[in-house]
């Protein structure tokens, strides 16, 4: 077993499909020789060749649009959008053609690619490098949208991105990449798609979060311990499909939740999560629903990055809100 | 058969390497009075750069892209245009901007992470660097369109790199601007390499010239380090867009002698011997040998301009370091004219944690 970060932990995963699997190939801007900008890819192109290992010309709407053409004729291409504020001109691709050549053709083609960046802020990145597209991809029929919160879900739900017949667009955490190491086995082990972990079991209030925003809410939660308050913390890891029922579970014991993410909040994933308490859980609320979200305010530059991101002290303040509310 | 279409592609140079003119030079390449501003904003642009990367090593300054090797391109360009033109830069064009009135101070604020520093007090008109590869062609031509509707003398000149010509927006912009016969100049500043990929991996096209010629519109190249060739193709194309003859483009041939930015390692992917061998081309070395032969210029001047040069850097570093980080409510009160309703408990909220946060977040 090896420690690795994150950002290794995705190269493993990518190393051992690509082993396993001929099928599988990845393209992208300097994903070759380079190794990808965040080292994502680095030593494939060396080890699969050229052939296997595209560096691609400067051109996202046709890396995602050449990745549906390979993947419709039997290929798993594994495209990497190098950094997530350059997403938005696959978006035609995704929408009208990846998330749904399986039903228009009633099941005869279908899409088995992967759609991979870095996402997120919190590394002091120039203009356009730390946005979080995520609620733009939610909200496509037809596709799933996965973010890993560590080494050992990012390797084991890469994999399962890969495997999966269906389009999957994969938000790596970027802040996430080099910030803590984890044992992976590099065994080829794929976590499932489509359901909620429980990262801390608590009675008093649950937690709900995915990708790096799970550190503010893990030290929110150690904090709220030493007070006596009891968090259960849920890492959405698949937001689509959702996995409703683990978080109603869970929520039906606590009476209570705070949702928590990095995108921006109207039209956020949390509002769906919102939703769904109100719809399925309601009677068993003992308090409003609240959001920790960003502000709906565009990204902005690093100076003032810190005062964007959700906080440890945002989070803290809305559980303790939400305890005394009843 | 019959051919029904042909086309060529042009390139230009006047000075060699050692500065001698290889053909008859354009008028005001004889002229010290032009040439010694431009020499003295190239060596301001590569000044200011390794000021730059120096701030950026030092933990004071975000990532930043230097111009090193290429500063002909946009000083040779900028100084063709007229005050009323408008600027659509990329993100390595600082040089130009530099002549366009943009302060460098504000080019550091905007690398050290402040949008104050795209609020241009000069170029009022002039857009923001753009950061999402070759989406500004677009904008430039429609900046022309608005040029031409309102009858207004005006260019729109738009610089991108040779990368970013393998993307959609870059042909669609073009094609408008043809349709249009609008007024935009595009500038393709080919350094040779997009990050780790270089030219000949970008395209199998020949030159990146010839793409415009697809549009309908005309595609030149220059020695993008030849300033005298890249002014003098860019007050061309200035001229004949100025007077309703539509849009150009021009392929200024050039090399990026440093990493793509701070955040790059180019010795991964590059030879650092081919690099080297390049040093022999680069453009301020070309017009110092070309003013040395002029006899318009000496050590003791050179001496003098790099110390002069170096004070007006140190002094922009100095007032970028003494600005203070932005308020909170600077992420609000630029998000609309006014600030909806709708938003004040989130600025509220905001107000309430300002400086109260930064758990976790480097
Ligand atoms: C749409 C988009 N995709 C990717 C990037 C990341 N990126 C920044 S610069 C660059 C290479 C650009 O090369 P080129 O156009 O030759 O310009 P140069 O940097 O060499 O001046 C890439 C891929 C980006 N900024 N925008
Ligand atoms: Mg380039």
């Amino acid at each position: 077993m090896a420690e690795l970060n994150l950002v290794e932990a995705v190269n493993h995963a990518l190393a051992y499909e690509m082993e396993h699997d001929p099928a599988v190939l990845v393209l992208g801007e300097d994903v070759g020789v380079n190794g990808g900008v965040f080292r994502a890819t680095v030593g494939l192109q060396a080890r699969f060749g050229p052939a296997r290992v595209l560096d691609t010309p400067l051109a996202e709407t046709a890396i995602a649009g050449t990745a549906i053409g390979m993947a419709a004729m039997g290929l798993k291409p594994v495209a990497e959008i190098q950094f997530s504020g350059f997403i938005y001109p696959t978006i035609d691709h995704i929408v009208n053609h990846a998330s749904r050549l399986r039903n228009r053709t009633r099941g005869r083609l279908s899409c088995p690619m992967v759609l991979r960046t870095p996402s997120g802020g919190g590394i002091h990145a120039p203009e356009h490098h730390s946005e979080n597209p995520e609620a733009l991809f939610t909200n496509v029929p037809g596709l799933r949208v996965v973010v890993p919160s560590s080494p050992q879900r990012a390797y084991g739900l890469l994999l399962a991105a890969i495997r999966d017949p269906d389009p999957v667009v994969f938000l790596e955490p970027t802040r996430l990449y080099r910030l803590f190491k984890q044992e992976v086995a590099d065994d080829g082990e794929a976590l499932p798609l489509d359901v909620c972990f429980t990262l801390r079991a608590g009675n008093d209030i649950t937690l709900v979060s995915w990708g790096a925003t799970l550190q503010e809410v893990q030290a929110a939660a150690d904090l709220l311990a030493a007070e006596g308050v009891m968090a259960e913390v849920l890492d959405v890891a698949t937001l689509k499909p959702l996995d409703m029922e683990t978080i109603l579970e869970s929520v039906t014991r606590t009476g209570r939740c705070v949702i928590v993410h990095e995108a921006a909040q109207t039209g956020g994933f949390g509002a769906e999560i919102a939703a769904g308490l109100a719809e399925h859980g309601l009677y068993s609320l003992l308090a409003p629903v609240r959001r920790v979200a960003a502000y709906d305010v565009v990204v902005p530059l690093a100076r003032l990055e810190s005062q964007y991101l959700p906080s440890v002290e945002r989070i803290v303040d809305a559980v303790r809100k939400t305890m005394e509310a009843s | 058969m019959t051919s029904v279409s042909q086309f060529q592609v042009d390139f230009t140079r006047f000075l060699d390497p050692q500065g001698e003119a290889l053909a008859p030079l354009p008028d005001f390449a004889q002229d010290p009075a032009v040439l010694l501003p431009l020499y003295r904003a190239m060596h301001l642009t590569r000044i200011f750069d390794s000021k730059a990367i120096a701030l950026q090593r030092t933990g004071k300054l975000g990532t930043f892209a230097s111009a090193l090797g290429q500063e002909a391109v946009g000083v040779g360009v900028a100084s063709a245009m007229a005050g009323e033109d408008v600027l659509v830069p990329s993100y390595r064009d600082h040089g130009a901007q530099f002549l366009r009135g943009v302060k460098m101070e504000e080019v550091l604020l905007y690398w050290g992470g402040d949008e104050s520093g795209s609020n241009y007090a000069g170029p009022r008109s002039d857009f923001p660097v753009c950061v999402p590869i070759a989406t500004q062609v677009c904008h430039a031509a429609g900046a022309a369109y608005a040029f031409k509707l309102r009858e207004e003398a005006r260019v729109a000149v738009c610089f991108l790199g040779d990368g970013a010509t393998s993307k959609g927006d870059f042909y669609e912009g073009l094609n408008f601007a043809a349709a249009w016969q609008a007024p935009m100049v595009v500038i393709i500043n080919n350094n040779q390499w997009a990050i780790s990929v270089p030219r000949e991996r970008q395209t199998a096209a020949r030159t990146l010239a010839q793409k415009a010629i697809a549009a309908g519109i005309e595609g030149v190249q220059v020695d993008g380090n030849d300033i005298v060739a890249v002014r003098h193709a860019a007050q061309q194309a200035l001229d004949k867009a100025r007077d309703g003859g539509g849009p150009a483009v021009i392929e200024a041939i050039s090399y990026r002698l440093g990493d793509h930015t701070t955040a790059d390692d180019a010795t991964r992917y590059r030879d650092a011997e081919a690099v080297e061998k390049q040093w022999a081309f680069e453009p301020i070395l070309r017009l110092r040998n070309y003013l040395l032969r002029l006899e318009a210029w000496d050590a003791k001047r050179e001496e003098q301009l790099v110390k002069e040069c170096t004070e007006a850097v140190n002094a922009a570093v100095e007032a970028y370091l003494a600005t203070p980080p932005p308020p909170v409510t600077a992420m609000f009160d630029q998000l609309f004219a006014t600030l909806p309703p709708a938003m004040q408990a989130q600025l509220d909220t905001a107000l309430r944690f300002e400086n109260k946060q930064g758990g976790g977040h480097g």
